[in-house]
């Protein structure tokens, strides 16, 4: 297999040409001394669309929400020189290893004679993100370039995806390239277990079916995997409703009635109550996070557990489950269809049904006539969208309410930093999002403090053409973080007050956006009518009063079911 | 409980750090850590003391398992199996211990490998707590230097 133009081409034109080969059509860099080569190589490539965002972490979120949006099954790219191109790049990768998305991020380095010399932008940055990738390389031979990117590609899409790191000294990718690219991959100690132990799933069916009431809690593998119409088929099936995770809210994005919510700390009334008593409750692709269970030990205490997971490394790791099964959601979903005969469960479904209605009932008790509420302009967003556009969000408050009132019906549709919690990562990852789905809406959720971390992003949507209506809850302080002092520390507010925001009119005629200011509750309609019609890069800012609240809240150390649901 | 660990790896550069970073990333502890070559060229052996209950040594062992350059994981504790340390101290052997502590050696079937007008260079090879006795022997003598190893161990028989 002769692909390279091996003998011909430096180290530098070996990676363009690999990545090519990848079928990468889209990276998001940020150029430096010592990449100026790759760059160089960069910019011969007719296939690569090269995106320059305004720093690196905006690069790597944006090569986040590439990938996510491409459903899974493409690895994000991402390009920063050595230094702080490279150190910038670090709550990109966290954020990507741990919500496990699959990104290919390429750093420059200092010569191999210069490494270990303090020389100028030198930085260890296969040091520095050690525990935050899947698996990082820093080639000091050009001619392992080939294999270490084809092995890059594997390992970030492959088992349970990640962030994977390739540190190219400047001489190496100037160095001429004698390497093919090899015929096969060779890590004899990397094997993900794709398929599941059948015996065990056997059991898991058993289990299942002498299940009164059975419930599904699905996370982000479901998604990772493609599982969605298995999932809604193992649903029908077992007559069970599917609770998810953050991670996992476009894992059901059906309209069928099965669908109960997400579950957790700001979870639906209807999940959390559902899962606190079901007596067999089957995970796939979740982790029983900390944000999920609350208190875990006593988290599903009812229920007899079937985790499923492609980690090995999760089972086991916060709750013991009854039938543990290490394999790709959808590989394993598939053989359960083989086993499971159609159960019936109305009763169960009966008691589930009479708790969904508990969630408006909260927000009926703490509406205050007048006032804009961000859940409403979410829950208005989510009836003109039908729930098919792309919703990325950032961390906060808005992130919940988003997670509670849009009910993603897009694959792959819902795009938000689950497992780190970084704010900043909504409005680039939406930037990835637009640029890899060019026809849909995209639309980014977020609040005024999370925005201003990389709205400097703006200017990389602005150069593209890239329509993303922006969704900014401006409550004028750090809500999320409010609402915590509120309940942890007596209500002593101190540190959130955003004095000194800009003027977000401004800010959108600096960036040639369109701009809508929604300030009451009867002009939602109409003006997220007017903002999602257009084609422009747009932002919508909804003035939100300061004391608004996320309902529920489960405090810290009790269970699920005592929900806080009201001032 | 403690556990030695028989961790194969391909001899990768970074391996080591990628290792012992995750014990401390994931809050367990290294009582000893070994690293050698094995009769494969290209795949070392690493062996890991750490102490933990059986789920800790779980997740350990799993997490290890997702290093991409680990091969293979044995817990030799599980199994019959022979473990050696070793343990080089220099002993102060003024002209009236001399014959004493040659004695000692004898005793423990240990070697000096290094005389000196002054002090003696004790090699010691054998289980954790038979070097634990070899260094309160010597103690009395005033111990110079001392350096131990961590455990390297193999399973008995066919199996490991």
């Amino acid at each position: 297999m002769s692909t390279l133009a091996a003998g011909k081409i430096n180290g530098a034109q070996a990676i363009i040409a690999c990545l090519e080969l990848e079928n990468v059509d889209t990276v998001f860099s940020y150029p430096g001394g010592a990449v100026l080569s790759i760059f160089e190589a960069l910019r011969e490539s007719k296939q690569i669309k090269n995106v320059l965002t305004r720093t690196e972490q905006g690069a790597t979120h944006a090569a986040s929400g590439y990938a996510r949006a491409s459903a899974g099954a493409k690895a994000g790219v991402c390009i920063a020189t050595s230094g702080p191109g490279a150190t910038n790049l670090v709550t990109g990768l966290a954020t990507a290893y741990m919500d496990s998305i699959p990104l290919v991020a390429i750093t420059g380095q200092v010569s191999t004679a210069m490494i270990g010399t303090d020389a100028f932008q030198e930085i260890d940055i296969t040091g520095i993100t050690r525990p935050i990738v899947k698996h990082s390389y820093l080639v000091t031979n050009v001619n392992d370039l080939p294999q270490v990117i084809k092995e890059a590609f594997y390992l970030a899409t492959t088992g349970r995806p990640g962030p994977v790191l390739i540190d190219v000294p400047k001489n190496v990718a100037d160095s001429i390239c004698k390497a093919e690219i090899p015929g096969r991959i060779d890590l004899p100690g990397y094997k993900p277990t794709f398929k599941g132990h059948r015996l065990k799933i056997q059991n898991a069916c058993k289990l299942l079916q002498e299940a009164k009431k059975p419930l599904i809690y699905a996370g982000g593998g479901v998604v990772s995997a493609g599982a969605e119409e298995l999932l809604q088929n193992l649903a029908h099936r077992l007559d069970a409703p599917v609770a998810v995770t953050l991670m996992g809210k476009a894992a059901y994005p059906f309209r069928d009635g099965y669908f109960i919510g997400m579950l957790g700390i700001h979870g639906a009334p209807a999940a959390n109550l559902a899962v606190s008593e079901c007596d067999v409750l089957l995970a796939i692709g979740a982790r029983f996070d900390d944000r999920v269970t609350a208190n875990v030990a006593e988290f599903a205490k009812e229920a007899r557990i079937i985790h499923v997971d492609v980690d090995p490394a999760e089972i086991g790791k916060n709750v013991t489950s009854e039938v543990p099964i290490v394999g790709d959601a959808a590989a394993i979903i598939e053989v359960m269809l083989e086993f499971l005969d159609p159960a019936e469960h109305t009763a169960w479904r009966a008691k589930i049904e009479s708790w969904r209605p508990l969630h408006s009932d909260v927000y009926e008790k703490a509406n205050t006539g007048g006032q804009l509420h961000f859940r409403e302009v979410i829950a208005e967003l989510n009836r003109q969208t039908k729930g098919k556009a792309i919703v990325t969000t950032d961390v906060g408050q808005h992130q919940m309410v988003a997670a509670q009132f849009y009910q993603a019906r897009h694959r792959g549709g819902f795009i938000s930093s689950g497992g780190l919690g970084t704010m900043g990562y909504g409005f680039p990852a939406a930037v990835g999002a637009q640029l890899a789905a060019r026809g849909e809406q995209v639309v980014c959720i977020t609040g005024d403090g999370s925005f201003q971390m990389t709205m400097n992003e703006l200017a990389t949507a602005k150069a593209h053409n890239l329509p993303i209506k922006v969704i900014l809850s401006n409550n004028s302080n750090l809500g999320m973080v409010r609402q915590l002092q509120k309940y942890y520390v007596q209500g002593n507010y101190f540190g959130i007050d955003l004095e000194g925001n800009p003027d977000f009119a401004k800010i959108a005629e600096a960036y040639d956006m369109a701009y809508f200011r929604l300030e009451r509750p009867e002009d939602i309609e109409t003006t997220l009518q007017a903002a999602l019609a257009g084609n422009r890069l747009t932002l919508v800012e909804c003035l939100i009063a300061k004391e608004e609240m996320v309902f529920p809240m489960v405090l810290n150390g009790t269970r699920l079911t005592d929900m806080v649901v009201a001032d | 409980m403690k556990h030695i660990l028989n961790v194969l790896v391909q001899d990768r550069s970074g391996v080591l750090v990628r290792v012992a970073g995750l014990f401390s990333r994931r809050g367990y502890n290294i009582n000893s850590l070994t690293v050698g070559s094995t009769e494969n060229p290209g795949v070392s052996c690493m062996t890991i003391v750490v102490e933990g209950d059986d789920r800790i040594i779980e997740q350990v062992t799993k997490q290890l398992h997702k290093v991409v350059e680990v091969l293979k994981i044995n817990d030799v504790t599980k199994e019959e199996y022979v473990g050696r340390e070793l343990l080089m101290l220099k002993v102060l052997a003024n002209k009236e211990d001399r014959v004493e502590i040659m004695h000692l050696c004898e005793i423990f079937r240990i070697k000096i490998v290094d005389i000196n007008k002054k002090s003696f260079i004790i090699e010691a090879t054998g289980t954790h707590s038979k070097l634990d006795a070899v260094e309160q022997a010597f103690r009395p003598f005033g111990i110079q230097k001392m350096s131990r190893t961590g455990i390297i161990a193999m399973v008995r028989g066919d199996k490991g």
